[in-house]
This record gives structure tokens, sequence and C-alpha cells, in this order.
């Protein structure tokens, strides 16, 4: 294999500036000493995060995006699992059809199901609810918690199930002590990615939030169309702090490369 | 890839296991069906719906927001300019992740571990957070990235990114690149580096390696990556509307609009289903298109 040339570590170089400039900016702004929009140089301080505890509505927007990521990722789950299981062991008629509409979130634009959604939860009385953002949520997230269950489901040995047949395991037994154990790592990983989504997600939720029901995301956005100020730079630090920590955590856990391929080539939320 | 879907080819279904395949699938199934079938289909009828401003939303059969839509030239500008601004992004990740994604996998390893998740780490951050960060970068005529280009000698005068198509386009291509460059490094993983060897053993040049052996070869990576960034670029949210402002509409923002701001919610549903059907007709015509020519190419 060919070592790359001077030209194309340049444009490599370049192309890193251009991929980090906005995320580095963002973060460098948050620690500005003055009251006002500016990059600093020699004096660098802290208050702009002291300011988002006198902000409540930030503060209270950051408690329901944690408590709907871990809650909708975690009711994902439990929809996947035996979905990925189906899917991966047995070939029964529909079955392409069926993983196609479990993923169909991915292809469905977010303000497409984002207006369906606020239509049908307004219809039937629960609009502007955490249940109803809890919903939506766990289908948007499907996809996510699905690939990484069935990305497990599949590599399992199956040798191991049937030692455990051959032992006189009942199916709960054998779910309990054989299969979850082994596909574990996959179900922690698809529940991290589907957090991570539903951390994000703007474009879906903007939709169906309510005062008092308002994401961290949402209330950011909101904030950010009327003015733009130094406090939404140090929220923004906070809130890549928080997925970097995650990232970081997944990718010594289970390798981001794993989670990102079995994503990849599909569509994320990136478009939002 | 659907490859953790379709790879393994389970066991043929015996009689008695429908029933646990039921049982198993069952309870998601009847969850799509409810909260994704019901509320799509319901979205389509309030496209038909009738609206007022004092009456509100009447449950009529009616053509005349998609009458609208296709007589007012405001809609055709507007799909026009969301149309237009998908296909910019989609050129730019394409020019510049295509190669990016060949440098990365021509290097060592560690360091390849280290900038595929530079690069693709972005896709997971806050799209409010990055694209706060190009406001910043874009800000007036004296923003960072004019002084940038200015002092580089790029441009001479500082241009209008902020609520302009074109910052709309930059700060989108910079969303949607780790989709290209992964899409394109997904390719290039599959390639075997003996028929790059072989060209070069041959005397063959770099160039020519790249032009005659890689690029054809990658040349599915690079579309479906393309797809993916279009499709992506023409339903985005929340680029357009921080970049974009008020004024600059473009279909995502203009049904959000309808639905939060006029109340309109039988036009904004209109849209909304509008830029649906455009989607998947221009994924599933291109896909083909894609199929068929490959399929003849490999024959």
């Amino acid at each position: 294999m060919t070592r790359n040339g001077p030209i194309a570590l340049a444009f490599h170089a370049l192309f890193v500036v251009f991929m980090l400039a906005p995320i580095v900016v963002v973060c460098w702004v948050a620690f500005t000493p003055e009251g006002f929009l500016s990059i600093p140089t020699t004096n660098f301080s802290l208050r702009w995060f002291r300011t988002i505890a006198a902000y409540p509505e930030f503060v209270h927007a950051f408690g329901v995006s944690l408590w709907l990521g871990a809650l909708s990722s975690f009711v994902s789950l439990l929809f996947a699992v035996p979905a990925a299981l189906a899917i991966s062991r047995y070939r029964f008629p529909g079955r392409e059809a069926l993983s196609a509409l479990f993923l169909s979130p991915l292809m469905i634009p977010h303000v497409v199901l984002g207006i369906a959604f606020l239509r049908f939860f307004t219809s039937v009385g629960v609009g502007g609810t955490f249940l109803a953002l809890v919903i939506a949520h766990v289908i948007v997230v499907f996809p996510f918690a699905l690939r990484l269950t069935l990305a497990a489901a599949t590599g399992m040995d199956r040798r191991i199930e049937m030692a455990a047949i051959s032992l006189g395991a009942d199916g709960w037994t054998m779910f309990r002590r054989v299969i979850l154990p082994s596909i574990l790592p996959g179900l922690i990983s698809g529940w991290a990615l589907a957090f991570i989504q539903s951390f994000d997600d703007l474009t879906m939720t903007v939709f169906l939030a309510a005062p008092g029901t308002e994401t961290l995301p949402v209330r950011m956005f909101l904030y950010i169309q009327d003015n733009i100020d130094p406090l939404v730079t140090s929220v923004s630090a906070s809130v890549i702090a928080i997925t970097m920590t995650v990232l970081i955590l997944l990718d010594r856990f289970y390798g981001l490369d794993r989670v990102l391929t079995a994503k990849g080539g599909e569509r994320g939320d990136a478009g939002r | 890839m659907s490859a953790a879907v379709t790879t393994t080819a389970p066991a043929p279904a015996e009689t008695g296991e429908t029933r646990t395949v039921l049982a198993l699938a069952l309870p998601a199934l009847m969850l799509f069906v409810g909260v994704v079938v019901i509320p799509l289909a319901m979205t389509v009828m309030l496209s038909f719906h009738d609206w007022g401003q004092y009456k509100g939303i009447e449950p009529v059969f009616i053509l005349k927001n998609w009458q609208e839509i296709a007589s007012d030239p405001y809609y055709a500008e507007m799909f026009w300019r969301t149309f237009r601004v998908a296909v910019l992004a989609t050129l730019i990740t394409a020019v510049f992740g295509v190669p990016e994604a060949y440098i990365l996998h021509r290097m060592s390893g560690p360091w390849k571990g280290f900038f595929l998740l530079v690069i693709l780490g972005p896709l997971l951050i806050s799209v409010v957070a990055r694209t706060l960060g190009w406001a910043l970068l874009f800000g007036g005529n004296n923003g960072l990235a004019n002084k940038l280009l200015m002092s580089l000698g790029l441009i001479s005068s500082p241009v209008r990114f902020m609520f302009t198509e074109t910052g709309m386009v930059v700060a989108l291509a910079h969303a949607m690149m780790p989709f290209m460059v992964l899409a394109v490094w997904t390719a290039l993983q599959r390639l075997d580096p003996q028929i790059e060897n072989a060209a070069a053993s041959l005397g063959a040049g770099s160039l020519t390696v790249i032009r005659r052996i890689i690029l054809p070869q990658i040349m599915p990576g690079v579309l479906s990556g393309a797809i993916i960034v279009f499709s992506l670029s023409a339903s985005a949210f929340a680029t357009p509307a921080i970049i974009g402002g008020r004024r600059l509409k473009v279909a995502a923002t203009l049904a959000y609009d309808e639905f939060l701001n006029t109340l309109n919610w039988p036009l904004g549903a209109a849209v909304a289903v509008l830029l649906l059907i455009a989607l998947v007709l221009i994924v599933v015509g291109s896909n083909a298109l894609i199929e068929r020519r490959y399929q003849e190419m490999f024959r």
C-alpha cells in the first residue's frame, strides 16, 4: 500500500479543519469572559456555564432530554429484541417487508414524521405530553436499536443454544441465561446509539414539544431563532461534551466504526 | 446497507414456528402500524381537508391545497430552492468526500482509526450546536470565515453567508459530509488491493490507477452516498432554519411554518406529503438506474 503524498496530506489537513471548525468555534466562544459573542484569546472564563443555572428552562429541558432519551431507547429495545430474534432466526413470508417497515423511520424525512405524529397525537388527545414524545422517540430510534440487536443476534454461536437445549433448558431459561448474556454488548451499544439519536433529535421533536415538554435541542433552537449570545454557546458546548463522552465510551466498549457501519450506507438523523 | 438483515439465511420455518415468529414480531408490528402507518395515512388525508382562518380545519375532501401548491409560483420557487440547495450540497460532499475517503483508506492503522473518528464523529453531535458553529463563523461581513478566505486570497470582498443559499449549502455539505465519506469508505474496504498492485506493476501511474481502477469500482458507493446526502439535504430542517433565516424557506421549514405559525395544517401536510413523494420517487428511481447500469457492467 502506497503512502499519501504531500498534496494529499495538505488536502486532508484542510478537510479536518473544515469538519472541526464549527464545533471548535462553539466550544471556544463558550469560554468568553465578555458579555457578548467574542473569541477569547487571553482571558477564559466559566461565567457563561454558570449562567446556565440561572435559566431554569434550559435546566428543565436538559432533564426532559435525558429522561426521554433513556426511556425511549429502553422501550425501543423491549420491542426490538424479540423482533430482531424473529428476523434473524426464522424465515417466514413477509420477512423482508417486515424489516423494511421497521427501518422505515430512517427513510421517511423527520419533518414528515413530526407532522404525522403531531396530527395523530393531537387527534387522540395526548398532544404535547411527555407520553407522546416517548412514543414518537421509540419509533425514531427503533431502527438503531434493531440494527445493533440484529447484528448481535446474527453473530451468535448457535451451538451454545443447542447445548442449552440438550441440557434441558426451556425457552425462557434459554433467553435469560444464554441468548441475553451473549447479545448484551450489542444491546448496550444499541441503547447508547439510540440515546444519542433521541438526545439530538430536533426536526421531529420540534413539532411535538409544548412548553414544559421542550427538549434541549428544541429549547436551543427556539432560543437561537430569537438571538445568538454566549449563553447558547455554553449550552451547546455542554451538549457536545456529553455526546463526546458517550461516543468515547461507545468506542472503547464496542468500536465506533462497528456502530457506524451497522448503520452505515443508510440514513441517520443528521439532516434533521 | 441491510447486510445484517440479509446475510444469514435462517432455516425455513417449520409448522409451529409461525406462532413463535408471530409472538416475537407482533408487538413491534402493532406499534408500527398504530403509530407510523396510521398517522402517515392521516397526514395524507389531512392534505385534502379545508382550512380557514376562523373555521379551522374542516374534514372535507377538496383539492384546494394541492391546487394552491400547483398554481402559486411561491411554492414552485421554494421547492426549486430546496432541490437546488440539496444538489449543490451533494456535489460538494462528492467532490471533497471521495478524495478524503481515499486518503483515509491509504492511511496506516492507528491514524486511520483516529481520523475516521474525527470525521464521522460530527454525525452524532447535535445538529443545532453544529449549525450554531457555522452561524458564528459566518456572522456578518467580518465573520471568521470571511477573514480566513480573504487572508488566503481566495476572495477579494466579503461573501454573504448568513441568510443566503451559499451559507445553507456550506453548512449542509458539512452536516452531510460524514455520510459520503462513510459510503465511499465502505466501498473502498471491499476493494482488492491486488488489482491496484497489478495495475501499478503494469506501469500505470497513480492517477491512472485512481481513474481506471479505483473510481469505477467505488462508483456504486459514491452514488449511494450521493442519494443519501441528497435526500437528507432536501428534507433538512435545522440548517436551513438557522442559516436561511425566516425569509429563505425550504420545504421542511415551510411545512413547520404552516403547522406552528400560520396553523394552516392541511396546507402544511400537502407540502410535507409532496416532499415525501418527490423524495421516494427520486431515491427509488435513481437506485433502479444505478442497479441496471452496474448489472450491465458486471455481467
